[in-house]
């Protein structure tokens, strides 16, 4: 069961996403954000859930919407909003924007633009990891859209073939951009496709933190213990558009009010502290407080920010190692 | 010096570093058993064991996505394609992922990828010369050793490299012999030779086209033609240097390949000179390439789509008129 700092971390955490989302997605109305951003408000519990129970030395690679991934794994949001600003302090100088979030000091190599990509390359981490005999796991984030590109399946064979350290969490919203997954998933089974691959899966309840940290935590132990990659479908939902200002009538205004008032992750992890006396009201205001004050800094910090200097595009286009008479 | 196979070449380059760097290994299809199609890795399993030669599954995007990945954690894989045909399966990783990883986020990227191309037999789809495609990428270096001696040379620094190489060895240069240098000879990117010394008129190529351009050179001689061959050994980078020293002081040049000319390595070349030296030119820069075509299965075909050394007899006689 989860220890009650825990249980304070995990709502602390989330509430810092949503804040993050909340303000990021007015800026990126108001055009402070070039080229729009994903956000990930209503999928929080994945990405908390998932990232509470990994180490400092896991390796994770990411997907086109990590804004919830890359906090939770503790990047600074500072950083990250500077990033979706393209700001020279950015966390990928400004070279990457909202869709490339990167912190290498901890094992966090970065969002992806390309659907299905991350969770290949975390497969290519979990390689590294066994030739380079390091106790740790690899964990690649994909959406619910990556499980019909072909070079998914390629890795997860790759990955049972090899017994590699992976674990694959769907960050499952349920939409391909516009298009409900159903509609487009031979058999819809997420678990069994991967199962008929000889890889370990599960479905979990995305919206649940508690749930999601203690499959990943089991998984994370299986993998160590040898007994190769596992799969987690955690099914969440996004309560916004793909993209920021997108509307869409590709879902009823009842489907998604009932997700916001019903399975929300975040009050629903407050009833349950509140009906275990795990949490007052006055810390949940403080918490919430606290969450508004660290974003408003980030802002300032992005605001005032310097763009990258022009004469500086060509730098890391390649380290010109090649060049060098060794 | 040691006279050994192109493909050797590559073998005794591979065997020397993966000694010194326990990070070093290979992934492609068919490399413990058969060595693989070009006996680059043959008896390297044996030696170096399964997990360091390593047979994949025919996954391209998956092989090359497992090299950015790992080489993103600190190990040297080479990806061996065996056929630069099978890349175009990869194209993401290679293009969206392998290339741009540095620039978005800082990582060094130390990842080779290995294949033969180039015009040899066995119809369309083993046939291509597409380099002037992975030349075009920012990010990716490119190179198209001609000599045993410059494929060692040349992998060996990619080898000690931090960005990633797209390594590309000709068809019809795998049994081909020469000397090869010894543990510390390491070839930059970015630096050509002289293959052939001449005074009347230059011709910059690389890859197998450097044979073909040798033997136009030594025919010449009977015309009292003096021609200069230039191995570019990289076409990126280019050694802009010593081609425009080069045309400056020959004043006439014919940049060659066997690629269809249309958007090729020889058009870049081309242009450049033109505008950097146009009125040291004796002669308008001439170039040497294939057809925009496919290439057939027959042979007749495949003949009538590339440049055979007539053509370069051909074209060295014209830009001598002018």
């Amino acid at each position: 069961m989860t220890k009650p700092g825990q249980a304070k971390d995990f709502l602390s955490q989330m509430i810092l996403i949503r804040e993050f989302e909340t303000i990021a997605e007015g800026l990126t109305l108001r055009g402070k954000v070039p080229g729009g951003m994903h956000n990930s408000s209503g999928q929080e519990a994945v990405a908390v859930g998932v990232m509470t129970a990994l180490k400092v030395e896991d390796a994770i690679a990411s997907t086109h919407r990590s804004h919830h991934h890359s906090i939770a794994r503790g990047m600074s949001t500072k950083s990250m909003m500077a990033e979706l600003f393209t700001k020279s302090t950015g966390c990928s100088r400004g070279r990457g924007g909202s869709m490339h979030l990167v912190d290498l000091s901890k094992n966090y190599f970065g969002g992806n633009g390309i659907v299905g990509a991350g969770v290949s390359i975390a497969m290519g981490l979990a390689l590294g990891i066994h030739i380079l005999k390091k106790n740790a796991i690899a964990v690649g984030f994909m959406g619910d859209g990556a499980i019909n590109t072909g070079r998914t399946w390629e890795s997860i064979n790759m990955a049972v073939i090899w017994n590699l350290p992976l674990l694959i969490v769907i960050d499952n919203n349920q939409y391909a951009v516009e298009t409900f997954m159903d509609r487009v998933t031979g058999g819809k089974d997420f678990v069994a496709r991967a199962k008929s691959f000889g890889m370990s899966a599960e479905v979990v309840d995305g919206q649940n933190v508690e749930e999601v940290f203690e499959a990943t935590a089991r998984a994370r132990a299986r993998i160590l213990a040898g007994e190769g990659p596992q799969l987690i479908n955690a099914v969440t939902y996004r309560y916004f558009g793909h993209n920021v200002g997108e509307v869409g009538k590709y879902r009823t205004q009842e489907e998604i009010s009932d997700w916001k008032s019903n399975k929300d992750p975040i009050d629903n992890w407050i009833s349950n502290l509140l009906a275990k006396n795990l949490i007052t009201h006055d810390e949940i205001s403080e918490l919430r407080a606290s969450a508004k004050s660290e974003i408003e800094k980030a802002v300032e910090f992005a605001e005032a920010s310097p763009f990258p200097d022009p004469n500086t595009v060509a730098d890391d286009v390649d380290s010109g190692s090649l060049l060098r008479q060794l | 010096m040691t006279v050994v196979t192109y493909s050797e070449a590559w073998r005794s380059g591979l065997r020397e570093e993966m000694n010194k760097d326990a990070s070093i290994f290979v992934m492609g299809t068919d490399l413990q058993e058969r060595g693989g199609h070009f006996s680059q890795v043959k008896g390297l399993a044996e030696e170096f064991g399964p997990e360091r030669i390593r047979d994949t599954p025919i996954s391209e995007s998956a092989m090359v996505a497992a090299g950015v990945g790992s080489a993103m954690l600190g190990a040297r894989p080479i990806i061996d394609l065996n056929f630069m045909d099978f890349a175009y399966g990869a194209m993401d990783e290679i293009i969206n992922q392998a290339a741009k990883i540095r620039y978005m986020f800082g990582a060094d990227l130390p990842l080779i990828i290995r294949a033969t191309a180039g015009i040899a037999l066995f119809g369309p789809q083993h046939n291509n010369s597409f380099e002037s495609l992975f030349a075009a990428i920012p990010g990716l270096s490119v190179a198209v050793p001609y000599r045993p001696y410059d494929v060692k040379g040349l992998l060996k620094t990619s080898l000690r490299g931090s960005d990633p190489v797209i390594f590309i060895m000709h068809k019809k240069l795998t049994g081909a012999k020469g000397e090869i240098a010894g543990e510390d000879v390491f070839i930059p990117f970015g630096k050509a030779r002289i293959a052939a010394e001449g005074s009347d008129v230059l011709i910059v190529t690389y890859g197998y086209s450097v044979e073909v351009a040798s033997k136009a050179a030594e025919m010449m001689k009977t015309e009292g033609v003096s021609v200069e061959v230039m191995d570019l050994r990289t076409v990126y980078p280019i050694d802009y240097e010593m081609v425009l020293q080069r045309v400056q002081e020959i004043g006439r040049v014919i940049v060659a390949d066997e690629a269809p000319l249309f958007g090729s390595i020889t058009g870049e070349i081309a242009s450049t000179i033109s505008e950097k030296l146009h009125s040291s030119l004796k002669a308008p820069v001439l170039r040497i390439g294939a057809k925009r075509v496919p290439i057939g299965a027959n042979p007749q075909l495949v003949s009538a789509s590339i440049p055979n050394v007539e053509d370069y007899q051909a074209a060295i006689r014209k830009v001598l008129t002018f």
